[in-house]
């Protein structure tokens, strides 16, 4: 007898989560712009506030789109239960919100998105939640940061803006040693070129507005929950997490790890943080990342292989410096890319041409096909000079400091013919030289 | 809620509110490899309608300690001792699979106390494969796999359980392996042997003196329907209810038509 198997990746992208409507038979995913649903009588309606039934009351909760997408990325992820929010920036607050208040630490990587880095440095310590930002390729930094009050360590993927490789199996046994989750911002690589929980992490979210939406359409986030991380032997052992392991006031005294084993984390964030922050995705939005899931492997093989054919052609052009894409033998993550990230590493990467501020910007205004915006994950291919925009005020000196030159360029490669955007890079290389 | 039975330390979910033993009683008991939370919805339901509720955690399943106990004449004594120290003086017992075969056994050695028996996703005799017998002792990530996906019988349940966002599948594979990560011992092989080895079912349902219920997935690919058949000749007043679309996780693949199958059963058996 042959063991039964899993349904694969794609099978996943276009069915997980999703049945035909029962209503209508539309195979399509309905938007269910709807803010509320009906109750069949008032027993139906307190069993549904109770949680003793599933369903819908109010889409600031929950919404038959959105579930759908919810439950696709869980499954896509292999997780156990996912959350749609209004933006990437809203899973992360969602998923620091739900185990972390006035008093309590964050272990960050400080290679991030710069919205993360903001959010973290100094918002959240408004609120009185204090992050340490080290090194992330540093594991004894990892090691020796770790308080008492410490409540998650926290790092992307693919950092920004070298695409720091985060080992996320040696951080995760960190973590885990002293008790805590790891949460991963998976944004650059989604979960057809990683998933991060086979290799121990416990948290992960993502901004949808990218890659998994793939468009550039809608503006949203995803908070997925492994169901990896024990919370109530974290709990029994060092105290951390009574959010999820003691009697919460706010929903009539439900002990989140006792109503269930492994997602007591998703609970809890729906039930509070939903209810309470009300960072909700549109349903409409979900319906246009659900369209961008359904293509996310063909996409992401297309965008790889046309930011191969572009790394290749930088790093033989003679107007660059230098390029920073782990699968170049220099990238100091050169091994653990080849270990974490066989189908690529994904489409966004930086690379230095050679000259100064002025360079880069008749770089970015000769060039056609790709547009200047401050975005990536398109399936148009975008480009954005940080020198000229969003570090335009920074000095020289400031900007190296955070590995960032006057001709650094970030490319998010996106779908077109791979020859038309060499051409294009070709234009605007020959620009940036003039005058030199 | 926590008691010692046998010696060990014994949990049980109480559904979010406090347990009242002069209540009605409905105690819910999980099936191999899992613990309380596969009956989250249906457990809070009843506590918040009347019932008194323990969703047990057998014995090195979940919450509860000791080792995971051999048989299923064991686990019944067992329950009947869990019965006894939370002051139950009767009550109505649903089991899922392996605790199905548990609640039939434990009504059959105290009738005075059982008042019904609702046997979800059941079958007699509950033999397992060889093959998944093995993978039990010997690749037990490998097992997990092989239940989770013959116990589902799609890709997408609505509602989900326990809620919109949760993905079932994910959700029972994870929880299988929360159980493997909380015993050494070898909990799913030692709970798919006493399946396998019970004999006593044709007995038990012979001496079984309360109504019963057989609650049953169309699609289940674990206890298939026809499975049911011995044990249904023998209680030919039982109450068979066949659930469409759904396989051998009932619970979370159709949780508001196993719900109000049993809250019937139970409201009538209870009276």
């Amino acid at each position: 007898m042959s063991d039964p198997r899993y349904p694969g990746f794609d099978t996943l992208s276009l069915h997980a989560g999703s049945t035909p409507d029962p209503a209508t038979g539309a195979r399509a995913t309905p938007i269910y712009l709807s803010t509320s649903f009906v109750f069949r009588d008032s027993d139906h309606a307190a069993s549904l506030f109770n949680m003793e039934r599933s369903g819908h009351v109010y889409s600031r909760i929950s919404n038959p789109t959105n579930a759908v997408l919810e439950e696709r990325i869980a499954a896509l992820e292999g997780g156990v239960a996912g959350i749609a929010v209004a933006s990437g920036q809203a899973a992360l607050h969602l998923g620091l919100a739900t185990i972390a208040g006035a008093g309590s630490h964050v272990l960050a990587s400080r290679a991030l998105y710069g919205g993360s880095q903001n959010l973290l440095g100094y918002t959240m310590k408004r609120f009185g939640i204090e992050t340490t930002f080290i090194n992330p390729r540093d594991m004894n930094a990892w090691r020796s940061n770790i308080r008492p009050n410490t409540k998650v360590l926290f790092a992307e993927t693919l950092g920004n803006p070298g695409l720091d490789v985060l080992d996320i199996d040696t951080v995760a046994a960190i973590a885990h040693k002293h008790h805590l989750p790891l949460m991963v911002d998976s944004t650059f690589t989604t979960p057809y070129l990683l998933r991060p929980f086979d290799h121990g992490a416990d948290l992960v979210f993502h901004s949808a507005t990218k890659f998994l939406c793939g468009h550039g359409t809608a503006v949203g986030g995803l908070l997925v929950d492994g169901g990896t991380f024990d919370w109530q032997a974290a709990y029994d052992k060092t105290g951390r997490f009574a959010e999820l392991c003691e009697p919460y006031d706010g929903f009539h005294g439900m002990v989140f790890a006792e109503e269930s084993t492994v997602a007591p984390f998703s609970l809890r964030a729906r039930r509070e943080g939903l209810r309470d922050f009300g960072a909700v995705m549109s349903p409409h939005n979900a319906f246009t990342i659900l369209q961008g899931i359904e293509t996310l492997s063909l996409r992401m093989d297309r965008h790889v292989s046309n930011t191969r054919r572009i790394v290749e052609f930088l790093v033989a052009h003679p107007a660059v410096e230098s390029v920073s894409y782990p699968e170049l033998p220099e990238h100091p993550d050169y091994q653990l890319a080849q270990k974490l990230l066989p189908r690529g590493c994904g489409a966004v990467f930086s690379f230095t041409l050679k000259g100064d501020r002025a360079a880069g910007r008749r770089f970015v205004e000769s060039l056609s096909v790709f547009s200047h915006l401050a975005n990536v994950g398109d399936a148009k291919s975008l480009v954005i000079h940080p020198a000229s925009t969003t570090h335009f005020r920074v000095p020289t000196e400031q900007l190296e400091a955070s590995g960032i030159r006057e001709g650094t360029m970030r490319l998010s490669v996106g779908l077109e013919d791979a020859d038309d955007l060499i051409e294009d890079l070709k234009r605007g290389l020959k620009a940036s030289q003039k005058g030199a | 809620m926590e008691q010692l039975v046998n010696g060990y330390r014994a949990y049980a979910y109480i559904g979010g509110k406090s347990f009242d033993a002069a209540l009605p009683t409905a105690v819910f008991i999980h099936g191999a490899q899992n613990d309380h939370s596969v009956w989250a919805l249906q457990t809070r339901y009843f506590a918040h309608h009347g019932f008194s509720v323990l969703a047990v955690d057998l014995p090195g399943h979940g919450r509860s300690e000791g080792e995971p106990l051999e048989s299923v004449e064991a686990l019944a004594d067992w329950l009947r001792a869990l019965l006894d120290v939370a002051g139950v003086r009767t009550t109505i017992l649903i089991g899922h699979s392996m605790g199905s075969l548990i609640a039939l056994e434990t009504a059959a050695r105290a009738p005075e106390k059982i008042k019904g028996v609702a046997l979800v996703g059941t079958a007699y005799p509950m033999k397992v494969s060889s093959a998944l017998l093995e993978a039990a002792r010997d690749h037990e990530q490998r097992a997990i796999d092989m239940v989770n996906i013959w116990s589902h019988s799609g890709i997408a349940q609505k509602p989900s359980a326990p809620g919109p966002g949760f993905y079932v599948q994910g959700g029972s594979r994870r929880l299988m392996q929360h159980i493997s990560r909380g015993n050494p011992a070898k909990v799913f092989y030692t709970d798919f042997s006493a399946c396998n080895a019970y004999e006593g079912g044709e007995a038990a349902a012979a001496a079984l003196q309360c109504p019963a219920i057989f609650v049953l997935g169309k699609k289940d690919m674990m206890t298939p329907m026809k499975a049911a058949g011995s044990l249904i000749s023998k209680l030919p007043a039982a109450e068979v209810v066949q659930i469409d679309a759904c396989g051998h996780a009932l619970m979370a693949e159709q949780p508001d038509q196993v719900l109000d199958t049993l809250f019937r059963f139970t409201c009538a058996s209870a009276k």
